[in-house]
Parts: C-alpha cells; sequence; structure tokens
C-alpha cells in the first residue's frame, strides 16, 4: 500500500516535471526586499509585501505552469545587510526577482548580486536615478519615479514660481547626494542659483540646527532632498521655527502621501510635491486602492506600492511569454519589448537603460477645510506627460544605450 | 570663528542646550534607577515613547490637550512602570545586572514592536498648544517659544529631583537604602515600597520628557529607540548612577552635538560615542562617577 503510494507520488513527479522545466525549482519566487521596521517602514514595508501578492493573485497565483510565491524580509536600510539577504535568497532558497528595495544605496549593493546571479530586479522604492544612469544594469527594470523626475517636477515648478535661490537640507547618502545633485541642475538651467547645502545623516531626529543654518543662507526656498522620517521632521520644526512666515518656502523633493497622513493637513498644506501615483486620479485607481486599503488597516498605497504591484503585474506577463525564469536578462529584455499596462499606472514602456516611463503629477497638499474626508490629500497642479517627466535615453551615461 | 559668524555660533550653542534639555531629562531618570535600585533600564527609551503616546491618546481621544497630557501622561506611564516593578524587577534584584538590562531590553521591543504594529513608523501628529505658539527674535535667531519652556521646565524638573535626592531627608533615607537596606528597615522605612516608587518616578521623568517631545518631534513608536543608545552614552559619560552628572552631561553634550552640527553635520550622529570612548579610556567611571 505504501509502496503504491511512493510509486504514485513518483510517477506525478516524474510526469510533473518536465511540463515547467523551465521554471527552475517548478516554482516562481519573488523576493520583496525592503524597510520593515524603520523610517521608511510606512512607505514601503508590509504595503509593498500586500502590492506584490495582489499582482500575484490578479495573474491567477500561476505562470507558466508554475505556482508564484511572494516571500519579503528587512534590510533595515543597511547595504551589507541588502546584499546578503539577496545572496541567501538567490542561492539558497531560489528567488528569481527581487522587487522594490527603498534606499538606494541599499538598491545599488543589491543590483550588483542580482546582475551577477543573472536574476531580476524590479525597482520601486529606491530613487537615485544613477539605477537607469550610471549604475544601470541589463538586469534591472527602475519602475516608480526617480531623482531626476523630482527635481524636474517640484524644482521646475518652484523656480518658476520665482523661487530661485536654493539652500538644501540633504539626506547623506546615495539618494540624498542624487537628488540634491539632480535638483540643483533643474534650478541652475532656469536661471536660479544655489546657496548652499548641509549634509545630516539618515534618521536624524532633530532638525534645527541645520534649519537655522537654512535660514541664514537667505535663500528663498529649502530644498529637502530628504524622505520619510527626516522630510516629517523637518518639516514639522520649520514651522516652529517660523521659516514660511519668515517669506522662506519649504520644497519637499520627495514626500508621500503617508507622510502627509502622518503630519496632518494643517502643518502639511499648501505644499507641493511630485509622485507618479495618487489613489484618486481615476476609477481604476480608486478601485484597485480601496482593495489595497481592505487588506492594510485602511491606508490608502503609496506610489512605491503601487509600483510594486504594476512591476509584479508586467514582470509575471514577461514571464508568461518566455516560459522560462532561468536567465534573468532575458526576462528583463522581454519586459522592455512588451508596452506596459497596468490599471495604475495605464499604458508605457521600459525603456532601453531600464526606465519605466508613465506620466507623473505635480500635486498640492490641501487645506483641512478642502478635504472631504480620510485621504483625501491632493489637488493636481499639473500632469508632467511621459516625455518630459523622465530624463532623457541619452543623458544618463546607461552603457546599455550606447550600443 | 571658523567662518561662522558669532550670532550663527550663538544661535547654535542655544539650540545644542535645548537638545541637552531632552537629554538629560532621560539621563536623569536612568541615573536615579540605576543609582538607587542598581537596574540598567533599557525600557526607557519605549517609556520615553508612551509618555508621547499617552499625550496623544488623551487628545484624540479624551479631548484633555496639553496642560493636562503633562501631568496625566507621566503619572499613567508611571503607574505602568511600577506594575513592572512589582511583577518582573523585583525578582532581579538579586542577580547580575545583566539580568535587568536583558529584561528591559526585551521589553522594550515588544513594546515598540506592538506600537509599531498599530501604529506604523512615520507617528502621529501633535501641534504645540496654543500658548507656546510662536516665537521670540532674538536678533540672531528666532526662539521659538515652545524650545524656550522646554529648557526651563526640565531644568526646574532636574534641578528638584536633585535636590530631593541629595539635600533632603527622603532622598538620604533613599540613598542610605541602596547601601544597607537591613539597616535602613530597621528604622522602620518601608524599602520595597521605596524602591517601587523610586522605580515609578524615574519611569515617569522619561514618559514627560515624551510628552515634551510630542510637538516638537513626531509621535513615533521609533522615537525612543532612537534617543537611548545617546542616553546611555550620556549616562556613561556622566557616571553611571551620579545624578548631578548626568544632569551636567546631558546639557554639555547636546551642546557638543549642536556645534558639530554647525563644523561637520555628517558626524553630529556619532560625536557623542567618539566622546564616550576618549572618556572611557582616561577616566574609566565617568567625569562624575565614583571608581567602587
Amino acid at each position: 500500500m505504501v509502496i503504491a503510494r511512493i510509486l504514485g507520488l513518483l510517477a506525478v513527479v516524474l510526469v510533473a516535471a518536465p511540463a515547467h522545466a523551465q521554471i527552475t525549482g517548478n516554482v516562481i519566487k519573488i523576493g520583496v526586499l525592503n524597510d520593515q521596521s524603520r523610517l521608511y517602514a510606512d512607505i514601503t514595508g508590509q504595503g509593498s509585501v500586500l502590492a506584490a501578492r495582489m499582482a500575484v493573485e490578479d495573474a491567477g497565483g500561476k505562470v507558466a505552469g508554475a505556482p508564484v510565491e511572494v516571500v519579503f524580509a528587512d534590510h533595515q536600510d543597511k547595504p551589507d545587510v541588502g546584499s546578503s539577504i539577496v545572496r541567501q535568497w538567490i542561492d539558497r532558497d531560489g528567488v528569481d526577482a527581487v522587487v522594490d528595495v527603498p534606499t538606494s544605496s541599499v538598491a545599488l549593493a543589491v543590483s550588483g548580486v542580482v546582475r551577477e546571479k543573472n536574476k531580476v530586479f524590479l525597482i520601486s522604492g529606491a530613487a537615485s536615478s544613477d539605477l537607469s544612469g550610471k549604475a544601470c544594469s541589463p538586469n534591472s527594470v527602475h519602475w516608480t519615479y526617480d531623482t531626476w523626475a523630482l527635481a524636474n517636477g517640484t524644482g521646475n515648478a518652484v523656480v518658476k514660481a520665482g523661487g530661485d535661490t536654493w539652500f538644501f537640507l540633504t539626506a547623506d547618502y546615495a539618494f540624498g547626494h542624487a537628488l540634491e545633485r539632480d535638483t540643483s541642475a533643474v534650478v541652475k538651467a532656469n536661471g536660479g542659483k544655489v546657496l548652499g547645502a548641509v549634509r545630516h545623516p539618515l534618521e536624524t531626529s532633530d532638525f534645527s540646527s541645520f534649519l537655522l543654518q537654512a535660514q541664514a543662507s537667505k535663500a528663498k526656498v529649502i530644498g529637502l532632498a530628504n524622505a520619510g522620517g527626516d522630510t516629517i521632521n523637518a518639516i514639522k520644526q520649520a514651522a516652529e521655527f517660523g521659516i514660511v512666515k519668515g517669506g522662506q518656502k519649504l520644497a519637499g523633493l520627495l514626500i508621500f502621501i503617508t507622510d502627509i497622513h502622518s503630519l496632518g493637513l494643517k502643518t502639511a498644506q499648501g505644499l507641493q510635491l511630485t509622485e507618479s501615483f495618487y489613489w484618486d486620479l481615476n476609477d481604476q485607481t480608486r478601485a484597485w486602492s480601496k482593495k489595497f486599503a481592505e487588506r492594510h488597516g485602511g491606508k490608502m498605497p503609496t506610489m512605491v506600492q503601487a509600483g510594486v504591484y504594476a512591476a509584479v503585474t508586467h514582470y509575471l506577463k514577461a514571464l508568461a511569454q518566455t516560459k522560462s525564469d532561468a536567465d534573468g536578462k532575458a526576462v528583463v529584455a522581454k519586459m522592455k519589448e512588451m508596452p506596459t499596462d497596468d490599471p495604475l499606472f495605464g499604458k508605457g514602456t521600459v525603456r532601453a537603460d531600464g526606465r519605466k516611463i508613465h506620466p507623473m503629477y505635480l500635486f498640492e497638499v490641501k487645506a483641512p477645510e478642502a478635504s472631504k474626508g480620510p485621504w483625501d490629500y491632493y489637488k493636481m497642479v499639473r500632469q508632467i506627460p511621459a516625455a518630459e517627466a523622465f530624463r532623457p535615453l541619452d543623458q544618463g551615461g546607461c552603457e546599455l544605450v550606447k550600443k | 570663528m571658523f567662518g561662522i559668524p558669532p550670532q550663527a555660533l550663538f544661535g547654535q550653542l542655544l539650540l545644542g542646550l535645548i537638545n541637552g534639555a531632552f537629554y538629560a531629562m532621560l539621563s536623569l531618570g536612568l541615573a536615579v534607577i540605576f543609582g538607587l535600585l542598581n537596574i540598567i533600564n533599557f525600557a526607557h527609551g519605549a517609556q520615553y515613547m508612551m509618555g508621547a503616546f499617552a499625550a496623544w491618546f488623551l487628545l484624540t481621544h479624551a479631548g484633555l490637550g496639553y496642560w493636562w497630557a503633562l501631568i496625566l501622561a507621566p503619572l499613567a506611564v508611571g503607574l505602568l512602570g511600577i506594575l513592572l516593578e512589582r511583577t518582573m524587577l523585583r525578582r532581579l534584584y538579586h542577580l547580575d545586572h545583566l539580568y535587568g538590562l536583558l529584561l528591559t531590553f526585551g521589553l522594550a521591543l515588544v513594546i515598540q514592536g506592538l506600537f509599531q504594529n498599530q501604529y506604523g513608523s512615520s507617528g502621529q501628529p501633535y501641534l504645540i498648544p496654543a500658548e507656546l505658539q510662536g516665537g521670540r527674535n532674538l536678533g540672531f535667531m528666532v526662539l521659538p517659544n515652545y524650545r524656550a519652556w522646554v529648557v526651563v521646565l526640565s531644568l526646574a524638573v532636574c534641578l528638584a529631583t536633585w535636590y530631593v535626592i541629595e539635600r533632603t531627608k527622603l532622598g538620604a533615607y533613599l540613598r542610605a537604602a541602596t547601601e544597607n537596606p537591613t539597616l535602613v528597615r530597621a528604622f522602620g522605612v518601608n524599602v520595597p515600597r521605596m524602591i517601587t516608587l523610586t522605580y515609578g518616578f524615574g519611569v515617569g521623568l522619561a514618559a514627560l520628557a515624551g510628552v515634551l517631545a510630542a510637538p516638537i518631534y513626531q509621535v513615533s513608536p521609533l522615537m525612543g529607540a532612537d534617543l537611548i543608545i545617546v542616553v546611555f552614552a550620556v549616562v556613561v559619560i556622566g557616571g553611571m548612577g551620579s545624578i548631578m552628572g548626568a544632569i551636567v552631561t546631558g546639557f554639555a553634550l547636546g551642546l557638543v552635538e549642536g556645534l558639530t552640527k554647525v563644523f561637520y553635520p555628517e558626524a553630529s550622529k556619532t560625536v557623542i560615542f567618539v566622546i564616550m570612548a576618549v572618556v572611557l579610556l582616561l577616566k574609566p567611571a565617568g567625569l562624575f562617577g565614583r571608581a567602587s
């Protein structure tokens, strides 16, 4: 009896195996790597894991006959932790694609590992425009946004509105430096001037000293080249020191909807910011976001979480075509070949340098009186068409472009 | 000096003093608890965070504003501390310091995890009370009224605590009880109750600092974890258990950190640990500590 059963099982395995021999380990594994516990946890975190799961469910849970599985880990914003997790994932657990990875320094490290192992890297959380520029990789797709797009969205709008002298408060790591560099370029290109910058450590809770230096610089605009908890604290404390009342303007170069939620409209009203996704854009984004919020404690998705959903969706579509996950480069090549189409970002393309192209939006945070309910925070100022939103292909210095 | 106009320098010194006020208040609580109970209270950061959350709860769920929170939050969190002392810490007094450290560290992680699970990491808004909004132009900087209030209040609390412990009869009992509990008990003093109340007081100090911090920083589950390591460095530099040491080094290190933010901002998170290393090399018991 027992022997018969074992033989039966063996038969099933033997018969089943050739059916998806192309899918390594007979399962497609997607690893969501991000900040689960620190200052970017609300922007990415479990919300990104949920978004990846929703993408898998919407794809039917199976691609090319193999089930799709989502795993996740916490990189604690540390490049060494991130790259060793990815090594283990790929070598031991058979992970095929690494998704999200906020914190540019970690993403740059992970990109190297993924390339070396020839897997796929779907970047949503990290912002440095180097990821599709100097540090581009045939194994990466940079989905949601980048520092160039942010600089051109918010930076442009602020300079054109008369804010032609700038002082930066910059988070002292790859992302902050890239954002400061890209925004400075925009300011200068528009005839403005950068009067100075101060680099603060990641996760600084007290910004008073830096704000005082910014105030003393007499710059018209104080550019916040940081994110998450750092931006929140800087905005909150700027109000305390009367910076805006004193005539200077704050430009949050990267602000997420969860940051606004946590600041409250009273403090955040009037801020201009650039995003590639907002839950209340159209019927499709509203429907998806509602489903997302139901499973995420009522919290609406950030653009990073939306990007995780869209990137995974496109990845699975490409896999359905290649029917093999063995060669990461080939899958990414397929992703670039196929036009993208998803409910959150609409129709778009993935460029040769791995940059996903779609429109960006310049929003202004509503005043408390203008907000009709929870999470009704943004008023659209301008849609930035896809052709303008991202750095032109030939300016990033990506080796894949030259040919 | 070094290309920094003197006016800006004064501004930075003042800000350093304000940050120092937080360090002083938190390290004072730690020093009281360590000096009198011999417990290295790693839950101090979590208790500071709970103080801030208590203020937020009072505001959003009970409609009680900042001034109520200033009294009620330390009381509530202090009571939780007393419960903790009665049920857990009490069993560890006869063991090595390490056990208390591990227990409180574990508790801090659990508390922080629970709050983060419930409220996320980016925090909850808490506005400066209407009476303290705005600021004064001092010529070299705008001093927010709220920050000035924080310095005044924490200086008052620190000095009052120091006075009670070092200069009153109650303080004398406390200090004697840590040296020789049996003898003090023989004089009819209820030593265990005194220790419980002392722990509750130390925890209350942490919570009070949390309420003071709430309008400046976000009310976030991570706020304690970010601060506790720095505060421990302050306590070590000042000398474990030294009340005056905690207060003076708290303010002094706030100043040093403020100056670092001007001259080399990238190092502002590490400078305190560099000082700690140097002090430990030269004076292992800390600046105000007595070598035992």
